[in-house]
Order: structure tokens, then sequence, then C-alpha cells
């Protein structure tokens, strides 16, 4: 590992399925506690990336680590260290909040007492502790993300992924989420976030975009739109995205 | 409306699980009944004791231990050694024709055999029963011919009257044919609707100037067709397969199939009008549709032989009156006369069902 | 009064259709879905509704083509009721509801097809009229629609919506999910489809696509917050608001919350935070700021006015109505 600071690290890495080259050469690494957001357009292999670094997919050629673990050959370890929410990924709609709580802190190990500590904990966090015995399903969406994002972290992972996380919601909502990805950013949690909100690349620190297998661009938003001379992130994502269509 | 019914084909066409569901399961299915459920009965150890010994007896002996059925353990001497040969256990029946057997049925006309059984299974037990009956039954009618006396000694067994080849797969394939019509017809539209549905695609043609009963019709219409070449597919294969005789008009079989076929699929879309998802309509169809018909409706359970209640619930089975008739003209080769009410009440429980589920079909989304 | 007259092959000028939305309400169950909307939309618009999920932008466009029926309230499309004269509403309408609706069996050829022939037209009779759209997937229509992409099965949508010269075209979400290019590609075609006269009505829970509406509305739980000229709305904005970086992002937020009764609202933003204020000049919330952030641990200090957005507004609006 060339920098301790450096949480996951992707060298010269390839993906091919068949003849079609998913991930091409790769090369970038996130920061410890940094909110990293990896955009691309739909089929540009976002979706191939994210499951070689959570340990689904191994790399057909070139390595990256995660958390100090190689997703190849570590990736049982991989899978210990991260946590993951998605849209469509997420609770079940017929337990309730608390059965939700001590399922997903079960299946990362955690003692019944931890489970029983972090989930009031968490709770308390979302001012939703009266709700613990509702059924999931009785729960508006945007609460149901930002508790799906508190059981994401509930084994303190050092790496969440999460795909796009606020698909639906309102806005308020949305920042409420956002808050509490920067409070567990400042803990040290890094965030991996992927979205199709381009205002909401903003809320990133830094960003890449994929096009075609490729990452195009990385750096920070004030950085891109500098260097592409407009004014939103939604601007340098069409340049970017468009200029090999 | 042909788009319509050519897109349903391509829906079929291309998905391998219906494809499976329709031309695999009825092929799978009579062979299933027609092989493996078996409840014919093959190479049963029997014991002769032949208190006569004459050449009546010793025939009769000959045609079952001919018959393929039965195998000849041991001929017995005396009325005593019957226990002992049971007990041994290699013999499931003992047949004693009594003293003076040829005489008697010449002079008196009745003769007596004794069919001693192993009752301990119930269902094999009365099944060598009529089998032995059965051959000893066509032996006394080929005397008489030959004598042409009066019928001696005549053992009945109702069952087989129908059944004479004695074989159960003629029991089953009507009981088949009506669980696979009930099968792709109900389960297959109610899916193939409700799966428009979760798609979003139903919203799309529900928003289009197409009616409720143009929507219903595309739907359904290749349905029907492909409910018609099953039934082929099974008639041919219980013809060709199993040498199931239809004994009565195939077009009235067709006819009669048709009708229960277009029942099946009135109730497929009102099981698709109250399902939201496939999986619903699929556990919908299952239960509601064909654990009845396999159970009610006569196919397996005899319906006299079930408590009062469920014989009245069985009456509501469409299945049952449509396996009445489907029997009467496979097996009794008989015409609509003998049953133009079972015909009747098929055909109102139709139309019932087609109005009911024009009615529930509904051109908007609540 | 419009005189429609459809003639196969001759491309008649479109007339185009207005629609008008009286005291709506409509409830499922105890949900109140939609609370009395009134909206009127003028012939040859591109409006959109704008708002997240349970905003009701969905069962608003089921009432406009009648799928379901309104408690209260009447819909007028081109003078006709949406109750009543749902069959007439139907021929003149596209539809392209929220999830795509597309057989994902069928190659692209014959779901068009498909959909052609339900409103008795064909692919080759309306050629022209989804030319624009059906050129960019026309080389994959042998293709099958649940192997396109996403941008690619939004596009096949669009096209099935049209294939029957319809005079108002209602799409339910069309850019929900889809990436910000074809997104891009998408609003271009509606711009399009806008000049040859139609009517189109768009919802989408992306608050930057209302910039490219005529008008919108911006919609919240059965209501409507606000409705008009996406410019408008901005320049209706109350208060002020500025955006703040430092050297220690993780701290400011923290450490500039609740230190001034005008300061009203701060929240992280990426690289830097918003504040929105109200009575308060730049200089004074200079000197506020410096007094406040230890320079020890913040340095370089910037603070800039910040533009507001459609989605600033909608969280004003938001707050608002509690």
């Amino acid at each position: 590992m060339k920098d301790d600071d450096h949480i996951i690290v992707v060298e010269n890495l390839v993906k091919k399925f068949g003849s079609f080259v998913a991930n091409d050469n790769l090369n970038f690494f996130v920061r410890r506690g940094e909110i990293f957001g990896f955009l691309g357009a739909n089929g540009a292999g976002k979706t191939t990336a994210i499951k070689i670094l959570s340990g689904l997919s191994k790399p057909s050629s070139g390595k990256a680590s995660v958390a100090g673990f190689d997703v190849g050959r570590q990736s049982e370890k991989v899978k210990r260290n991260i946590g993951y929410m998605s849209q469509r990924f997420s609770l079940y709609d017929d337990m309730t909040v608390k059965e939700n709580f001590r399922f997903y802190g079960g299946i990362y190990g955690l003692s019944a007492k931890g489970i029983k500590q972090k989930t009031a904990h968490l709770l308390q966090k979302l001012d939703m502790l009266d709700y613990k015995d509702m059924l999931l399903s009785k729960i508006p969406l945007g609460w149901k993300q930002k508790l799906a994002f508190s059981v994401a972290v509930m084994h303190d992972p050092a790496v969440v992924f999460l795909d796009e996380p606020t698909g639906g919601v309102d806005p308020i909502t949305r920042r409420q989420f956002w808050e509490l990805i920067y409070e567990k950013a400042s803990e040290g949690t890094t965030i991996f976030v992927t979205t199709h909100y381009m205002d909401e690349a903003e809320y990133c620190e830094r960003v890449s975009i994929m096009s075609e297998g490729r990452i195009e661009a990385l750096d920070t938003p004030s950085n891109l739109k500098k260097k592409y001379n407009v004014n939103t992130m939604d601007e340098v994502f069409v340049r970017i995205a468009r200029s090999d269509a | 409306m042909w788009p319509f019914i050519k897109k349903e084909f391509f829906h079929i066409f291309r998905d391998f699980r219906s494809m499976l569901i329709l031309f695999g399961m009825p092929v799978a299915q009579v062979l299933l009944f027609g092989f493996a459920i078996t409840t014919d009965i093959k190479d049963v150890s029997i014991a002769i004791l032949d208190n006569s010994k004459d050449n009546v007896s010793r025939e009769i002996s000959n045609k079952l231990v001919s018959s393929g059925y039965f195998i000849l353990n041991s001929n017995l001497s005396s009325n005593n050694e019957i226990e002992a040969a049971f007990k041994r256990g290699d013999i499931k029946e003992v047949v004693v024709f009594e003293s003076d057997f040829a005489q008697k049925l010449q002079r008196e006309g009745v003769a007596d055999i004794q069919l001693i059984i192993d009752a301990s299974e119930p269902n094999t037990a009365s099944m060598i029963n009529a089998y032995t009956s059965g051959i000893i039954n066509s032996y006394s009618l080929e005397l008489m011919k030959k004598q042409g006396k009066i019928p001696i000694s005549i053992i009945t067994e109702p069952k087989m009257l129908y059944n004479s080849g004695l074989r159960s797969v003629f029991m089953f394939v009507p009981g088949v044919i009506t669980i696979l019509l009930m099968l792709v017809s109900a389960m297959m539209t109610s899916i193939s609707i409700t799966r428009e549905k979760e798609v979003g695609t139903m919203e799309a043609i529900l928003v289009s100037p197409l009616k409720p009963i143009q929507i219903i019709l595309g739907k359904v219409a290749p349905y029907v067709l492909l409910s018609f070449i099953n039934l082929i597919v099974i008639l041919l294969l219980s013809a060709f397969v199993f040498d199931m005789p239809i004994r009565g008009s195939i077009a009235l079989l067709l006819v009669e199939s048709i009708l229960f076929i277009v029942m099946a699929l009135a109730l497929g879309i009102l099981i698709s009008s109250v399902s939201k998802s496939q999986q619903q309509a699929m556990l919908l169809s299952m239960f509601a549709l064909l654990l009845p018909t396999i159970l009610l409706s006569g196919f397996i359970f005899p319906i006299e032989n079930m408590p009062y209640a469920l014989q009245l619930v069985s009456h509501v089975m469409p299945s049952k009156w449509f396996i009445i008739i489907v029997k009467n003209i496979m097996l009794k080769g008989v015409g609509i006369g003998y049953f133009w009410k079972e015909t009747l009440i098929l055909l109102a429980m139709t139309v019932f069902f087609i109005l009911m589920s024009v009615k529930k079909f509904k051109t908007r989304l609540e | 009064m419009n005189f429609r007259t459809v003639r196969p092959g001759i491309t008649a000028i479109n007339m185009s259709v207005s629609v008008q939305i009286k005291n709506i309400n409509k409830k499922f169950e105890k949900l109140e879905a939609l609370r009395d909307i009134t909206l009127s939309i003028p012939p040859g618009e591109l409006f959109g509704f704008i708002g997240p999920d349970g905003a009701g932008k969905t069962t608003l466009f089921r009432l406009i083509t009648s799928l379901l029926l309104a408690d209260k309230g009447s819909i007028a499309v081109d003078g006709l009721d949406s109750e009543t004269d749902y069959k007439k509403i139907r021929n003149i309408t596209g539809y392209m509801p929220g999830r795509f609706s597309l057989y994902y069996d069928l190659t692209v050829e014959e779901n068009i097809n498909f959909y052609a022939s339900i409103f008795k037209t064909s692919l080759r009779e309306n050629y022209h009229l989804i030319k624009e759209v059906y050129e960019q997937i026309e080389p994959f229509k042998k293709r099958r629609a649940g192997d396109l992409s996403g941008g690619m099965k939004q596009k096949l949508a669009l096209s099935c919506a049209l294939i029957h010269k319809p005079e108002l075209l209602i799409l339910d979400e069309p850019t929900t999910g889809v990436d910000a290019v074809s997104r891009k590609e998408f609003w271009e075609l509606l711009k399009k489809m806008q000049k040859t006269g139609i009517t189109i009505l768009v919802s989408t829970p992306y608050m930057d696509e209302a910039s490219l509406c005529d008008r919108v509305a911006l919609m919240q739980k059965g209501d409507l917050m606000a409705v008009d000229t996406p410019s408008s709305i901005v320049d209706g904005y109350n208060g002020d608001l500025w955006q703040i970086s430092s050297s220690d992002m993780h701290a400011i937020v923290a450490d500039l919350t609740g230190i001034d009764s005008r300061i009203e609202k701060v929240f992280r933003f990426g690289e830097k935070v918003h504040v929105t204020t109200h009575n308060i000049d730049n200089k004074e919330l200079g000197v506020i700021i410096e007094g406040v952030l230890d320079g020890a641990k913040h340095k370089n200090i910037l603070l800039e006015g910040a533009k507001p957005q459609i989605e600033d507004c909608f969280l004003a609006l938001m707050d608002e109505k509690g």
C-alpha cells in the first residue's frame, strides 16, 4: 500500500466479458473519509467497477484493494469491511425497524448487545426511537432511505457504497440524507456514491466520470467546472460523456 | 385484433417456461399417470385350491395364470393349508373352487368360486378382486356363447363394465385432460394478463381506444388455440401409447372441450382482475382451481365416498361435470342424450364466468 | 373550436389541445394524493410537474388519461370531459407511463408495430411523425426491447407514445434512472416535438430539469406549491443565499450553526456550505463569519453570493407550507 490514507486503491484494473471491455484500465484512489462521486452514463461500466470493489466479481487483470484487502484474493475480508445500500435493495418491508437492524447486524456478526446499543444510538440520531416497532412498509420513503443508510453503516465499515441512494425523495429529505453522509464521513468512513442527479454530484468532494469503460475525468467539482469552463456539473458530464458518442 | 394475437404468440414462443408448461406438461402428465402412477396389478402371486379338478376349473385356473396378472405360486390340497400359505407371506390371493364345480354349473347353472384375498393393502386387494372377477366373468361369457345357454355365476364389478381392458390409464385420461385444460387456460392467461399489469404495459393499452372486450379476446385467443392443440396431443398420446379408445363422437368431445376451455379462460381473466402480481395469479390458480380440480372433481377420489358437505362443494366444480362428460364420450361411447344436463350446467357456468370477467375487467386502474 | 382531420400521408397542421384542471381531489383510502388542484395549460405548452415520489404527479396523469376517476373536481382535455368523453381523449393522447411500458420480449420494431396497430395505424404510415426519435434506435430494430440501454428504452417508449399522432403527450417521469446525457438528448427531442404544436405534460423528480419547461408546477404531497415559469420561480426566491468555504469543511457546518438569528439555514454543499439569510448584507455577514470561524482551524475562508436554484425555491416553499 502506497499511502495509508488511501482506503481504495485501483491499479490498471481491467474487466472483460468476452470481447466486451467493461472496465478499461482504471487507475484511481479514494482517501479515507472522502466523499467520492462515481458518475457515468448508463452502461459506462460503473456497476461492473462497483461489483469488483465490493468483492462480488473478480478483475480480469490489474488489481484493486479496499481497506487494505485485495478484492480478488481477499473478497471475504473486503465484504466485512464495507457497507452497501441501494435504492432497489434496502430493507425488508414486512419486518419492523428493529428487526431489520437486528437482521443486518446479525449478518455482520455483531453481538446481540452490540446490535441493541447501535440500534438505539442510530435511531436516536434519526429521531426515530418511537418508530422502532413499526413495520417498514408503514414508513415514508424518505425515512426508509435514512434508515437503510444507518443499517448500511451499522457495523462501522471502512467504506460505504451508495448506489443511487436518493432516487425519488424530496429535496428536504435529500439534504437530511446528505447531512447523515457528511457526518459519517467526518467520523472517517469513506463514502463511495453513484447518482444520476448531477446537482448531487456537487455534494461530493471529488468525482470521477466514466465513459465507455474508462475514467475520463477525476477531480473536485469546482476544478472540473473550471476546466470545462461551465457552470454546472451537468454540463461537465454532458461534455465528457458525449465527446466520444 | 390480429396484431394483438400475434404479439401474444411472440410472448409465448419466446418464453421457455411458458413453452415448457404448454407442451412439456401434457406429455409428461399423460406418461406419468399412464406409467408411473398406475394402479394396474401385475404378477400377483396366488394359490389355487381346486376341490373339483374338472375341465372347467382347470380352464379357469389356466385363464387366470395366463392373463399376465397372476403367477401361480402353489396348488393347495385342503382348506387347512390356506392360512399357512398367507402367513408365509408369498401369496396375495387364494382361489377356491368348490367340489363338483363343472357338474354343478352344468346342472344348476350356479357354481361358487371363493376368492380369499390379503386385504392388508385395501387398494391392491380390491384391484385383485376386480381383476380376478373380471377374468372369471369373461370366461363365463365365453362359455355361455359356446353353449348358447343362460349365463352362469356372473360376478359383476360396475367399475369394470366400462373398463373391460382393466387399464387404469383409461380412468386417468379424462382427469388429465381436465387438469391440463384448466392449467393452460386459466393459469397461463391469468399470469399473462397480470404480467402486463406488472410491467406497466397494461396502462398503455388501457389508455388506447381498444375496448375491454378486444383486449380480453386478444389475450385469450392464443390460449384457446394452444389448449386445443394440447387436447389433441393428449388424445393422440393416450390412443397410440396406451391404446385408449374414444368410443363416442370425436367431434362432440372437441366441442365439449372448447366449452370447458372457454370457461377456464373466463376464470383466468377473473383471477387476473383480482390479483396484482404474477405470483398472486399463480398461487390463486393453483389453490383455487388446480387443487379443487384434482381433489374434488372425482378425478382421484370418488365423489360418492366424500362427506356430504364436500359432495355439495363438488357440484360447483366445473371440472366435475366436464369429467363426467368426457368419461361418457370416451369410455361409454354414448351421445349427448346421456349428458345434456351436465353440458347445460357447464354452459351456464361458462356464461356466468364470462359475464363476471367482462364486468370485472376494468378500463381503469381502480 | 378545433377542427381535427387526420388524413394519412398529409401532415396537417397539428391542432394541439389545452388541459383544464379544476378543483381536483383524489384520496386513496386515508392518503390524500391530490388536494384541490386547479391548473390551466394552454395549447402547445411544454409543462413540467416537478416533485418527489408521493407528490401526486402520477395520480394526476392517470386522472387526465381517465385511468382513475377523481373524487371531486373535473378535468377537460380540448374541452372534452375526462370522465364522460374519455374514449375521445384517449384517441388524441399519447401516454408514456412511469415504467416504460414496453414488451421486453418483443423487438424494437414489434413494439412499435403493436402500439401502432392498437391505434389502427402503422409504422409505415406514420414514420414521418416519429422519424426524429426513431432514427436513433432504428439500427437496433431487430433487438429485443429488454436488451436496450436505459436511454434507448426511453426513446422507444417515446416512439410508441407518438406513433398515433397524438395532440397531447403525457410523459410520466420519462427521465428517471436515465443518465444525464440521455436525459439531455431526451429534452432536446421534446423541444423539437413541441415545435410541431403538440401539448406536452411531463413529470420529473429532477429539479434541474425544471428550467427546460415553459412553465412548471412544483408539487409536494398532493399540493401545488407554485405554478409559474422557471425564471419567475427563481426570481421569487425570498431571502439571500450565500456560499462559504474554508480549509476545514468537516467542522464548518457546526461552527456556523446558531451564531446569528438572521442566519437561517446552514447546509453543507460539497466543497462549500450554503447559508440562507435575511436582512443581512455581504459586508456584515463577512464580519460575523470572520469573528466566528477560528483562524487557526479555518484557513482561506471564502464568502460569495449564490444564485438560488429551483431546488432552493422548492425547499423554501416546503418550509413555508410547513
